[in-house]
């Protein structure tokens, strides 16, 4: 089945499986390797990634469920070279230690701070409950995201 | 993980997705969010020849107020609910549990129509619907009807939804009890699934209790109403006693879930002090 999406602004169009995964389809059809797989069960946040601008489990989705959609992976943060700013934070605040956690929470902290630019220390917890950190190194990570929050005044 | 194969059709529109069901039979699936049905895929519990998907139908996604009632499209995510000022102010237990399913990701994809039609045991609106006294519409080939969240849950995974059917629209009525409603929930810590919710709707008339509804989820087989606690404190002087003699009714003479984390003992007296929170929260 003919799948297009926009990834990270370039335009793909894949004949895929039905039954593909969204994670399966951007690691193994398009080489982006940076969204990870830790659980493959939902559960660890390892795989989130932007689907039309909200957070998902990419290992959650089929493929043939984001035809036509605009979708960001980590790959899609930094601009030119340049770090985005909560990349910038996590390097800052040590908000981790193996990394491969890394490119879920940056994502999730986006959206976070994309629906609450200030948010509070229990409000940065609990948007993250979607993400594990298997370093468990979630205090640096919550002041990697209070940094990002302060840098956007 | 990958799901068996099995063949995708993408809905153009809800009447579509019912002629698609037909066409398809028994081994149609109809997919909403698909953060139910995916996950069980991927596992082979469940093997769909295939599925119709009615995730993307903007005509499923709205909230909007209708004087009297709120009308929620069956596609609005537990995102949309929990983010809606008009479900906070006439629903108030309706944000609340919206924004305690899973986390955020689910959150941003799962949907108020997959959830009642999926109806597990240990899902969180199933007990709000039911204490906020809500209306469930369904549309079929033979057009629409719709039926009380009471008739709805009929037992175990089971409902009055037909399985050509979809579920389109819930409808909460907005009444006093319902703009004073609340959900506390006792969460499994790893999944965020409820073992105990216990959602309250109660309107007050000095200082008494006029109207309570209460609900539970996770508690029992299915969600139910709870008459032992609604019967306890209905026309009484809200008060710490009155309070705690209807919170110690909570799940009486019901059967109650038991798993390795939370025994049945152990729920039953959760399910107590979890009304007892509720309705001190509301009085
Ligand atoms: C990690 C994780 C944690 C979760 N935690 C919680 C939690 O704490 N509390 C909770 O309540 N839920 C939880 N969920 C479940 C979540 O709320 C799901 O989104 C929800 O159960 C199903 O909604 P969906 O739109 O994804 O439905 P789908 O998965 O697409 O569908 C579920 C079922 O309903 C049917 N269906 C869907 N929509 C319709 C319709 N409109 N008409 C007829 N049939 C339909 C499908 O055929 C399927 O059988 C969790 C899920 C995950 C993955
Ligand atoms: S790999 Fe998707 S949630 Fe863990
Ligand atoms: S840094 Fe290792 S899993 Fe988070």
């Amino acid at each position: 089945m003919k799948v297009s999406m926009t990834v990270n602004g370039t335009a793909f169009e894949h004949d895929v499986e039905p039954r593909t995964l969204l994670v399966q389809h951007l690691r193994e059809n398009m080489g982006l390797t940076g969204t990870h797989v830790g659980c493959d069960t939902s559960s660890c946040g390892a795989c989130t990634i932007l689907v039309n601008g909200e957070t998902v489990k990419s290992c959650t989705l089929l493929a043939v469920q984001c035809d036509g959609a605009d979708i960001k992976t980590i790959e899609g943060m930094a601009t030119n070279g340049d770090l985005h700013p909560i990349q910038e934070s996590f390097r800052e605040k040590h908000g981790l230690q193996c990394g491969f956690c890394t490119p879920g929470m940056i994502l999730s902290s986006w959206q976070l701070l994309e629906r609450n630019p200030k948010p509070s220390e229990g409000e940065i917890r609990h948007a993250l409950e979607g993400n594990f950190c298997r370093c468990t190194g979630y205090d640096n990570i919550v002041k990697a995201v209070q940094h990002a929050s302060q840098q956007s005044a | 993980m990958i799901p068996e194969s099995f063949d995708y059709q993408r809905a153009s529109s809800v009447s579509d997705a019912i002629s698609l069901l037909h066409q398809h039979g028994e081994g149609a699936k109809i997919l909403a969010g698909g953060h139910s049905l995916v996950p069980t895929m991927k596992l082979r519990l469940s093997t769909p020849a295939t599925l119709i998907d009615i995730g993307d139908l903007t005509e499923l996604k709205y909230i909007s107020d209708k004087g009297d009632y709120l009308a929620i499209g069956a596609g609005a995510t537990h995102w949309m609910l929990e983010s809606s000022d008009l479900i906070q102010q006439k629903a108030p237990a309706l944000s609340q549990s919206a924004g305690q399913v899973g986390d955020v990701q689910v959150r941003n994809r799962g949907t108020i129509g997959g959830v009642l039609a999926h109806s597990d045991p240990q899902a969180d609106y199933p007990g709000v619907i039911l204490a906020l006294n809500a209306t469930i519409v369904v549309q079929g080939s033979g057009g629409e009807r719709t039926i009380a969240a009471a008739d709805y849950f009929t037992g175990l995974w089971e409902t009055a939804l037909e399985e050509t059917e979809i579920l389109t629209e819930v409808r909460i009525p907005t009444d006093n009890a319902n703009a004073n409603s609340c959900y506390l929930k006792f969460p499994q810590p790893a999944s965020r699934y409820p073992y105990v919710g216990c959602a309250v709707a109660m309107s007050t008339a000095g200082g008494s209790c006029a109207e309570i509804r209460v609900g539970f989820s996770g508690v029992g087989e299915t969600a139910f109403r709870d008459s032992g606690v609604e019967n306890a404190l209905q026309g009484q002087a809200l008060s710490e006693s009155s309070i705690a003699a209807a919170s110690a009714k909570a799940a009486e003479g019901r059967s109650v879930l038991s798993d390795v984390f939370v025994s049945e003992e152990y729920r039953r007296a959760m399910a107590q002090v979890y009304a007892k929170r509720a309705l001190s929260q509301l009085s």
